[in-house]
């Protein structure tokens, strides 16, 4: 079974379609990257996904979980579905250790001896560790970033999403965002990044996907879309891109 | 009967203070738990529910406090409901505070960006757990500074109710001057008890504000 399925996946905002029809597959272990213009539907899509946004038609299963119009046992989905956001949304009134324990805490009732254990394990893994006690706003924005990316990780997701994680970093903070995702890639994280960084959907996406106009316009092995893509519209795209 | 204004007089005034300071408190704490209640369903109740405390709301900011407590005091004792008058000024009192702090309160609750609500439910916090970890924690931040200056308005207010007969700093004044005819003595005395009571309270309401304005910017 796949880690997640969409089918036919139909969203407007009043009469203004937004996606017209998705399908997509995502395997254990993928990381696809999706790529397109503002405006193409890829953030509304991801967001789809773990129910941040409503949809009309079609169907979404995700780590197990289906999630259809009546939007019933969300919560149990969202336990395996781990999302970070362009502006991280961390809990400016909670320590670095408090953002990532909250939910482990309160959501699955873990105790603290083993809360603590959680804690270091993930800031460790975002390169973070001695910052456990700090504030968000002591941060950088990539250490925020990295601090969301703990957070997210101490629940134990199946599959995590990344909606536009580095669009509100300078550049010489990407890089250490980039780093700490393509090292969850390398340890078999299933992911969906939605990206502006085309060389590293390149590098790092084993799959990508292009959108268009609310569709899916284009999809297939990185290497095999950004060195020859079929579509006008992708080609256009990747040109633009390189200027 | 005739007395000139001496350490008695200051003795009186001070219990009438108290009863100021009191009745302060009694509608602070009403209008507080009613106030809270009331901004959660304006910020996040079904949608009628939203419209009636709105109206709520309306209503009563733009009654004068005055008329709330004739209406508590002669009004309800018309229809058949006696209040004392303590009683018919916390009454009162409490629904102005309510309405006022459930407007200050319910703000405080949508200033929290959108983009929280949708963290705290990506990690799969439910309704309940959202408000009480995230939101509020927030809200009650920002609510601090304008709550405690509201306090000084309450404060000051209840000297409205020196007009139903309640024996409150105000009215001790008032009486007190009948007895001795010196307004000046009487009622800078009564002055500076409530100058007493409300400058802290500002003083402190301000530091809040600027603590606030220190901290993230985000």
């Amino acid at each position: 079974m796949p880690a997640l399925r969409i089918e036919n996946l139909k969203k407007s905002y009043g009469t203004v379609p937004v996606l017209k029809g998705i399908n997509l597959a995502v395997e254990n272990g993928d990381v696809v990257a999706v790529i397109g213009r503002s405006g193409s539907g890829k953030s509304t899509m991801l967001r789809c996904i773990n129910g941040l946004e409503p949809f009309q038609e079609g169907s979404i299963v995700v780590a197990g979980h289906r999630l259809d119009q009546s939007r019933a046992n969300l919560r149990d989905l969202r336990k395996e579905v781990g999302m970070v956001f362009q502006s991280y949304n961390l809990f400016p009134h909670l320590s670095v250790a408090e953002n990532i324990m909250l939910a482990p805490r309160v959501v699955k009732g873990l105790p603290r001896d083993q809360r603590e254990l959680l804690v270091r394990d993930v800031l460790s893994r975002v390169g973070l560790a001695e910052k456990a006690s700090a504030y968000p706003d002591e941060l950088s924005g990539g250490q925020q970033q990295r601090v969301a990316i703990a957070r997210s990780l101490a629940m134990k997701p199946k599959v995590m999403l990344f909606d536009e994680v580095t669009s509100a970093l300078d550049p010489e903070l990407t890089g250490e965002v980039l780093k700490t995702i393509a090292e969850l890639a390398e340890a078999g994280m299933t992911m969906v990044l939605v990206t502006h960084e085309m060389g590293f959907a390149r590098r790092v996406a084993t799959r990508t996907v292009f959108m268009h106009e609310g569709k899916i316009w284009e999809e297939g092995p990185s290497a095999q879309i950004f060195a020859h893509p079929a579509t006008p519209e992708l080609r256009s795209f990747i040109a633009t891109d390189l200027k | 009967m005739i007395q000139s204004f001496g350490w008695q007089s200051v003795q009186f005034l001070f219990h009438g203070l108290i009863w100021t300071v009191g009745l302060s408190v009694c509608t602070f704490v009403c209008g507080g738990i009613f106030g809270l209640i009331f901004a959660l369903a304006r910020a996040l109740g079904p949608r009628w529910l939203q419209l009636i405390v709105a109206g709520y709301i309306q209503l009563v900011q733009a009654t004068p406090l005055l008329i709330l407590i004739f209406l508590a005091f002669y009004g309800l004792s018309f229809a058949g409901f006696y209040f004392p008058p303590l009683a018919a000024a916390a009454i009162s009192l409490s629904i102005y505070a309510t309405a006022f702090l459930a407007d200050i309160w319910r703000g405080c609750i949508e200033a929290i960006p959108r983009t929280q609500w949708e963290a705290a439910d990506a990690l799969a916090l439910s309704r309940i757990q959202r408000l009480r970890y995230v939101i509020l924690p927030q809200a009650f931040r920002i609510a601090l500074g304008p709550t405690v200056g509201f306090m000084v308005q309450i404060v000051k207010n209840t000297s409205v109710t020196a007009l139903i007969g309640f024996v409150e700093l105000t009215r001790a004044g008032q009486l007190l001057n009948n007895m001795t005819f010196q307004p000046f003595h009487v009622f800078l005395t009564v002055a500076a008890f409530y100058f007493a009571v409300c400058y802290p309270l500002s003083w402190w309401s301000e530091k809040l504000k600027e603590r606030k304005s220190a901290g993230p910017a985000h």
